[in-house]
């Protein structure tokens, strides 16, 4: 097997299986370790504006590649979304919430790096996710110029492509070859974003799982009780 | 009506003298930990002061408490979605420094350095990032009795309406002290703030814990309880909080704050309230009405009917006595001499204050101060301290229920006085202040004698109703099937290697420089 298939039919196996496995025997065993990690007690400053921007930022591009990877191309076309209009959209808000999220992560990660206190409450993880994190963020952007000359020449055919893989990922039949024509630049952010999935649950990323949106729904008083009720 | 129980404590200010001995037992119980080196479950601070961390009872600056909107009570913080909303970076989050810098000495050094001809000395250093602290810059109670600038501490939100100008000058200087620990609120707002839902209030007895296995480290609960009592361990990730030493309490014991505390100021024991209405009791529009809510949420541990309920609701039959024979209950309801902290905040805390009296018998033997009837106990509104300052700590600012609770501390020194020196009981003051001799007797013996058994009235915990099947229990404490004896750790782990649980650091102690 070549390193082709391994990277663009095997890895993305790996990196899921370990991503939700993981995942669970983390919060299953060592839930104490399950938290975002905040060090914002530490340092507040540029925290409003880095943090804010990198979220909003990452969570946009994280529900952007979901929808416009995964959904069937078909779907599309019932939606009236032609190919052309879907690369444009990706492209514009790529490279909007993409530069959010770099502004944000950048500063971030500099905050992390350069404040005596927060770097020393840093762990080796902590430092290496968030600059993973900007290197994928970083290839993706880099993948625009290529996306807007795709888009000039009115060809949405990578595009196509790299959603087709996605799914043959997602449904089980791994079609690694249909990735052999794409620009390296796609190939490259692919195998760090890959990555991103294997490295979760050994991070701090775990927070992710917890996004407390049950708060909204629920009572502002908690009481437990020990009794058991019989 | 819902009766519970809660485990509560009354702090007599009167008798408090400032030792620390309150917070020194709880740090080393409970705080002396990495990541919270920084917080004091229990503190004592100087008033007037900013506090600590710095101004935490200016609601302005921290949003901290609950707050009426559109004749609702809704968290001062916002609403939930408000919350969630800025939980990427909380914006009424404390900054370590508005608590202090954590630090130690180089201690190593003075006895690792090699002959010198200067003493040598301890450096401090940053518990934090382990680098130099030139100069310390404030601490767990830099105000310590009035130190500091008079424009700095006055400051403090309590001396609002005060001539702070009067009192800047050192003649008309007045001091107190105020310790402080977690309330166990009825209506915590540390809960109601908790976006993973992991902070509780415990059914049994009332204290508020975080599960710190559910704690996500949102830090929400940290800005939005209006005390600062929910402290961010920033190694662990965790918020923490005072325990209320529940393991201590479910055995019958104090509080370890409590046991130790050599002024004999605090008192610990059972309430029953109506958990009913605890929402109706915060919402009272004016602010001034809180403290009374709270008197009404309380039940009448004698009352048949309350009695009846109790046992319906679950509240053991030893509960039900100690709710009987509480000293708590003496304080606040019977004698009402003890106030719950900045009502204002609706969170209905559960630690109670007798306030302080500072009389000042210089000025009485000089004939400068008003006394009573008998000529050598002066009035209560006498006091040096401000009955303003003591109201806008205690009653949401509102001055009469103050002054009656100290013109009652008087009567009952009054009173013994005629007895003791006069040698025939002299009740005039206690009339004039609405007590009973039999009252002032009971008084006296619980806030001058203070005995043990008077000032802790502590049933255990009832561990037996936790258990599913107690006969299969027996044998086995300390050994399962699964990890409960052990602390997690294995020395190959595929997670984090740090922060499995917090331990304090085992590294030792920097060397002294080596000379060349």
């Amino acid at each position: 097997m070549d390193l082709h298939k391994l990277i663009f039919g095997v890895y993305p196996y790996v990196a899921l299986v370990v991503f939700f496995l993981g995942s669970w025997i983390r919060f299953d065993k060592e839930q104490y370790t399950w938290k975002s990690d905040s060090s914002q007690l530490l340092s507040k400053k540029y925290m409003r504006m880095a943090s804010n921007l990198f979220h909003v930022g990452i969570i946009a591009i994280f529900f952007g590649h979901m929808a416009g990877l995964l959904t069937p191309h078909a779907i599309f076309g019932t939606l009236g979304v032609s190919d052309m209009t879907h690369q444009w959209v990706a492209i514009l808000a790529g490279a909007v919430f993409g530069g959010l999220c770099l502004i944000g992560g950048v500063t971030l990660w500099l905050r992390r790096m350069l404040n005596v206190r927060v770097r020393a409450a840093s762990r080796w993880m902590d430092i290496n996710i968030l600059g993973w994190l900007m290197l994928t963020l970083m290839l993706g952007l880099s993948t625009l110029p290529v996306s807007i000359g795709h888009a000039h020449e009115n060809n949405a055919g990578v595009m196509i492509v790299l959603a087709e893989w996605a799914q043959s990922i997602v449904y089980l039949h791994p079609n690694p070859d249909l990735l052999l024509s794409v620009d390296m630049v796609y190939k490259i952010h692919i195998f760090f974003g890959m990555s991103v999935f294997l490295f979760f649950p050994f991070t701090r990323l775990v927070h992710v799982w917890s996004a407390p949106f049950g708060y909204l729904f629920r009572a502002y008083q908690i009481v437990r009780a020990k009794r058991v009720r019989v | 009506m819902k009766v519970r129980a809660q485990f509560a404590l009354v702090f007599n200010l009167d008798k408090c003298i400032g030792c620390h001995t309150c917070s020194v037992t709880c740090k080393n119980v409970w705080t002396n930990r990495k990541g919270v080196e920084y917080a004091w479950f229990n503190n004592v601070e100087s008033k007037p002061g900013v506090g600590y961390p710095k101004q935490w009872e200016n609601q302005e600056v921290w949003n901290g408490g609950w707050e009426m909107k559109d004749g609702k009570i809704q968290l001062k913080s916002g609403s939930k979605l408000e919350r969630l909303l800025n939980i990427f970076a909380n914006p009424d989050m404390p900054e370590i420094d508005d608590y202090y810098e954590p630090f130690t000495f180089d201690y190593a050094h003075l006895q690792k350095t090699p002959l010198l001809e200067a003493t040598p000395t301890a450096r401090p250093r940053s518990l934090i990032d382990g680098t130099r602290m030139e100069k310390i810059t404030w601490g767990p109670n830099w105000e310590d009795d009035l130190a500091g600038e008079a424009d700095k501490r006055m400051v403090d939100v309590n001396m609002a309406k005060i001539d702070k100008e009067m009192y800047a000058q050192f003649e008309n200087t007045f001091h107190m002290y105020l310790p402080r620990m977690c309330n166990h609120c009825l209506n915590p707002s540390c809960v109601a703030a908790c976006p993973s839902g992991s902070i509780y209030k415990r059914e049994e007895d009332g204290i508020v814990l975080v599960d710190q296995d559910k704690c996500r480290g949102w830090r929400m609960c940290i800005s939005s309880c209006p005390y600062k009592k929910v402290y961010y361990n920033w190694e662990s990730g965790k918020a923490e909080k005072c325990i209320g030493c529940y393991p201590r309490v479910e055995s019958g014991m104090p509080t370890i704050c409590s046991e130790s505390c050599v002024g004999r100021i605090r008192y610990n024991g059972i309430m029953l309230y109506d958990a009913d209405k605890i929402e109706a009791m915060a919402s009272k529009e004016n602010e001034q009405d809180l403290y009374q809510a709270q008197l009404d949420i309380f039940l009448d541990p004698n009352d048949p009917e309350v009695i009846k309920q109790a046992r319906l609701d679950g509240v053991p039959e030893d509960w039900i006595i100690a709710a009987q024979k509480s000293p708590i209950y003496k304080m606040a309801i019977d004698w009402k001499i003890a106030f719950p902290m900045h009502p204002e905040f609706r969170t209905l805390p559960m630690v109670w204050y007798v306030p302080p009296l500072s009389p000042v018998q210089s000025q009485i033997d000089q004939g400068n101060l008003p006394v009573g009837p008998d000529g050598a106990i002066p009035r209560g509104d006498t006091m040096r301290l401000p009955v303003q300052y003591l109201a806008n700590l205690l009653t949401a600012g509102k001055e009469a229920p103050i002054r009656s609770a100290l013109n009652r501390l008087i009567a009952m020194r009054s009173y013994q006085r005629s007895i003791h020196v006069e040698g025939k009981a002299d009740t005039r003051a206690l009339e004039a202040a609405g007590i009973t001799e039999e009252q002032a007797m009971e008084m006296y013996r619980y806030l001058a004698i203070a005995n043990y058994e008077d000032r802790f009235v502590i049933p255990t915990g009832h561990a037996e109703v936790s258990l599913e099947d107690f006969y299969s229990f027996q044998g086995q404490n300390g050994f399962t099937f699964g990890n409960d004896s052990s602390a997690g750790i294995s020395a190959n782990s595929l997670f984090p290697e740090r922060r499995k649980q917090t331990v304090d650091s085992l590294q030792e102690a920097p060397s002294a420089d080596e000379r060349p």
